[in-house]
């Protein structure tokens, strides 16, 4: 892996992190939603470096194009307004992310220990292409590539459903 | 051939993991807790395919698709109920929903 | 024809039982009940006249009726055991029970308990007769215990009214106490001797105890104290007068005739063990003595008729005590039979008394009754001077001045237990006279409702000759009696006094307390509420009346503290643990509870903590 790339990882990698941190300290919704996709776009790049030019595609296209999107729309369906703030600020008052924050500060801690503690050998880099990965889904995973668009197929009904503005019984 | 070493990007999905978790604990609005169930979703994919890329195999990048469909399935099923959910508690504060207590 | 004795305590108790498991109606049950003790005292005379007529080998006869249980060696018996000391009290307990069952025919006439009185009153007489006939301790505490519940039961007849119950309650719980320290000692004797078969008993307590010796006197003094309980004596006596509660034909059979003589009865049966431990026996004439005193001051305070005559029995049978101490067995004896007639007899006609004033117990309130009725005054009269031994004429004289001669003379007493005995007796005639004056004479305060029948009127009589005829039988009893019972006091030294100076001594003591009687309470002047009233007077009054604030210190010292100590295991400790772990779970329930606060962001925190603890268990353990 060129020393380029090396860099490019550990920058964005860091501009994720930092960006999902903001993500979920922002008080409107609207301003979560453009740092995560700030979080989404930096992911690609990390796993552009890490050699899945596939899923960097993909991660633009359907995590910070349509799920994010999907996101913005429900918000500005929901018209919230300037009193949510306000109501958000309340939320996130200084007790209140005390705990959550002590919580995940011991569960990461653990799991870096445990990683570190298996001495893993290896590094990523290599690219994985399209092709290799078009040729494992279409073969081994086949299976799993029919049940998964079942799935999609329950979700989209369930949404449907769901989302209908019925007034009548 | 050697890079970053595998346990970094680990470490990095792990990192997003606890970071969309602490989200999900602190924040008390529905939306928000939804993102952060994106975020430690992403998370959880960052390191499959670490993984994958570590043993130049492309099952890690498989599994990353095959969360990628759950969580679109997921994200607009839960929007619906969140848009559900407005509509008759008329707020998105996720204590509000909780009939089931004791 | 000595073998019709069994019949003896057993007609009785068939009627008992009949008369408690059928319905009979009114009239059959008094035939019932009085027949059968009537009966039982036939058979008992036919007995007696069979055993003086050709007395059996060593003066005593064993009637073995079968094996009671047989363990370890140890076999009683149900055996019923005559000899001369058993053979006189078995008689006038049946006699004086004939006489007071056909009185109670017509006394609990208006009763709903009819049928229930009188299948406790047989069952009393079969235990009494037990008790006095058996041939081994663990058969005659059986007696003992089943007088005891008979007691109980008459006590608190009347149940309806809670402090009957309550002085039922008393008497047994008292006698309890001294039952407990009988049978400790019953359980000695057995663990060193190795029976309980009393004539075996006492030889072989003869043979393996030297006079004096510890076990000996250990043993003497338990039986000693369920005497005391049965017997009403210091320091058990204070539920005697409680017990004037129930009926009067209860108070005059069991309270003052016989339940509460087997106390005597049994000292006089296992009088060798007594030998054998002179303390026991000095002990036995100290509480006697002493019994005797405080029960006649006591007597001298009350103003409740029966109470009275609840005080004097306490008192007449300190006086058999005291004769037992001594030594004077036939003495003691002679007097249970004499008190028997005409303590029984007082009771009876306090009895019409309080039936003709109806139901009214307070002397102070009766008066001038001796002309509306003249049989129980005449009676009244007669029992009051056999108790208080008017010379020559009554029974009475003659058994309480044979004990006070012994009390003087015999090789255990001294001159003061003399002199004790003697102010025993100016006591026992003043507080009798001041009775009789004020419940027959001087003027009436309440008006006589009803008059007494034949079945009341005839026992009255019969008894009232018994009391002045019963006198003339010592001589020839004193000689029937030494054959079981050796007395010998006549034989050592002539003593410290003669019969004639203390048959004098007595008379003039008797004298001085009818005058001191006529005085304060037929003239009265000087008025006895002048003495109450100043301050000595008045206290001395109180505490008399209080039976020497026995109550008092009984409460404070044994009734507080129990109660005291329940109170605070109210709570019941060891079913707080149970409870406490029931209120454990609900306590843990409670917590748990809020955990399930319906957050979703708690349960995630749930999670997020479970996920914690798995995974530091990986990594440490």
């Amino acid at each position: 892996m060129t020393p380029f790339l090396e860099v490019a990882f550990y920058v964005a990698a860091a501009v994720a992190i930092l960006s999902t941190v903001l993500a979920i300290t922002r008080l409107v919704a609207v301003h979560a939603l453009l740092y995560l996709i700030v979080s989404f776009l930096a992911l690609a790049v990390v796993f552009y470096t890490m050699g899945a030019p596939l899923l960097a595609a993909l991660e633009v296209i359907i995590y910070a194009g349509a799920i994010v999107v999907l996101f913005l729309f429900v918000v500005m369906m929901l018209n919230l307004g300037a009193q949510a703030r306000e109501t958000e600020r309340q939320w996130l008052a200084g007790k209140v992310w005390i705990g959550p924050v002590l919580l995940s500060a011991i569960l990461l801690v653990e799991v870096i220990y445990l990683i570190a503690r298996a001495r893993l050998s290896g590094g990523i880099g290599t690219i994985v292409g399209p092709k290799e990965v078009g040729i494992a889904l279409y073969g081994p995973y086949l299976l799993g590539v029919e049940l998964a668009s079942m799935l999609l197929l329950g979700a989209l009904v369930g949404a449907c459903h769901l989302g209908k503005m019925e007034t009548r019984t | 051939m050697t890079g970053v070493p595998m346990s970094y990007g680990l470490i990095l999905g792990g990192i997003l993991f606890v970071l969309g978790l602490a989200g999900l604990l602190m924040r008390r609005n529905l939306l928000f807790i939804l993102i952060s169930i994106e975020i430690m979703l992403n998370g959880a994919g960052v390191a499959f395919v670490a993984a994958g890329s570590r043993w130049m195999q492309p099952d890690g990048q498989i599994m990353f698709l095959f969360i990628l469909a759950a969580a679109a399935g997921e994200v607009s099923v839960g929007l619906a109920l969140l848009l559900r959910f407005y509509r008759q508690q008329q707020t998105l504060d996720a204590d509000a929903a909780s009939e089931m207590r004791n | 024809m000595l073998s019709l004795l069994w019949l003896v305590p057993a007609i009785p108790f068939a009627s008992a039982l009949a008369l408690a498991v059928v319905r009979f109606p009114r009239r059959v049950v008094a035939w019932i009940a009085v027949c059968s003790i009537a009966a039982s005292s036939i058979v008992s005379l036919i007995v007696a006249f069979s055993f003086l007529h050709t007395p059996p080998a060593g003066n005593a006869y064993t009637q073995v009726l079968w094996t009671w249980l047989n363990v370890g060696g140890f076999h009683p018996e149900i055996a019923l055991y005559l000899d001369p000391l058993s053979l006189i009290m078995m008689v006038v307990v049946a006699f004086v029970s004939f006489l007071i069952h056909l009185y109670s025919t017509e006394f609990m006439i208006g009763d709903d308990g009819y049928a229930r009185f009188f299948a406790y009153m047989n069952l009393f007489v079969a235990s009494m007769l037990t008790l006095l006939l058996a041939n081994n301790l663990l058969l005659l505490y059986l007696g003992w215990e089943s007088v005891g519940l008979c007691s109980y039961l008459l006590i608190g007849f009347w149940y309806r009214d809670p402090e009957n119950g309550r002085a039922g309650r008393k008497a047994f719980i008292v006698t309890r106490v001294g039952d407990t320290a009988m049978v400790i000692g019953l359980f000695l004797l057995f663990h060193d001797l190795g029976t309980l078969n009393i004539q075996e008993l006492m030889q072989r307590a003869s043979q393996h105890w030297a006079v004096g010796s510890g076990v000996a006197a250990a043993a003497a003094f338990l039986l000693l104290g369920g005497a005391v309980g049965k017997s009403a004596q210091l320091p058990l006596q204070t539920w005697l007068p409680d017990a004037m509660a129930g009926p009067t034909p209860v108070s005059a059979l069991i309270h003052a005739a016989t339940m509460v003589t087997a106390g005597v009865y049994l000292i006089a049966r296992t009088h060798v063990l007594y030998s054998l431990a002179p303390s026991a026996q000095f002990a036995v004439a100290v509480v006697g003595a002493a019994t005797l005193l405080i029960a006649g001051f006591s007597a001298l305070t009350q103003w409740d008729l029966k109470r009275v005559l609840a005080y004097s029995t306490i008192s007449q049978i300190g006086y058999m005590f005291l004769a037992l101490g001594v030594g004077a067995w036939p003495a003691a004896i002679f007097h249970f039979m004499t008190h028997a007639f005409f303590k029984a007899l007082l009771f009876l006609a306090g009895g019409i008394v309080i039936k003709a004033l109806d139901d009214e117990h307070n002397i102070f309130r009766m008066g001038g009754l001796r002309t509306q009725l003249p049989v129980a005054f005449w009676t009244f009269l007669i029992a009051g001077c056999s108790l208080a031994g008017l010379p020559l004429i009554t029974a009475g004289a003659f058994s309480k001045d044979w004990i006070v001669w012994g009390a003087g003379s015999a090789a255990n007493g001294s001159m003061g237990l003399w002199a004790v005995a003697l102010a025993g007796i100016l006591l026992t005639s003043l507080y009798t006279f001041r009775m009789i004056f004020l419940v027959f004479f001087g003027e009436e305060h309440s008006q006589v409702v009803k008059k007494p029948g034949m079945a009341m009127i005839i026992p009255c009589v019969v008894l009232a000759f018994l009391s002045i005829v019963g006198g003339y039988m010592r001589g020839p009893f004193g000689r029937f009696l030494e054959l079981a019972l050796p007395w010998n006091a006549s034989a050592a030294g002539g003593g410290h006094v003669s019969e004639m100076a203390t048959e004098t001594a007595a008379g003039l003591v008797f004298l001085l307390g009818l005058m001191l009687a006529y005085v304060l309470f037929l003239r009265k002047k000087p008025s006895t509420a002048l003495l109450t009233a100043t301050a000595v007077g008045g206290a001395l009054h109180r505490f008399w009346f209080s039976d020497w604030a026995m109550d008092w210190f009984y409460d404070r010292l044994f009734v507080r503290p129990v109660v005291w100590i329940a109170n605070i295991d109210k709570g019941d400790f060891v079913d707080g643990i149970y409870i406490g772990i029931g209120s454990l779970n609900e306590i843990t329930w409670r917590v748990l509870r809020r955990t399930e606060s319906g957050k979703l962001r708690w349960y995630a925190a749930g999670i997020t903590i479970g996920s914690i603890v798995f995974v530091a268990v990986v990594l440490f353990l």
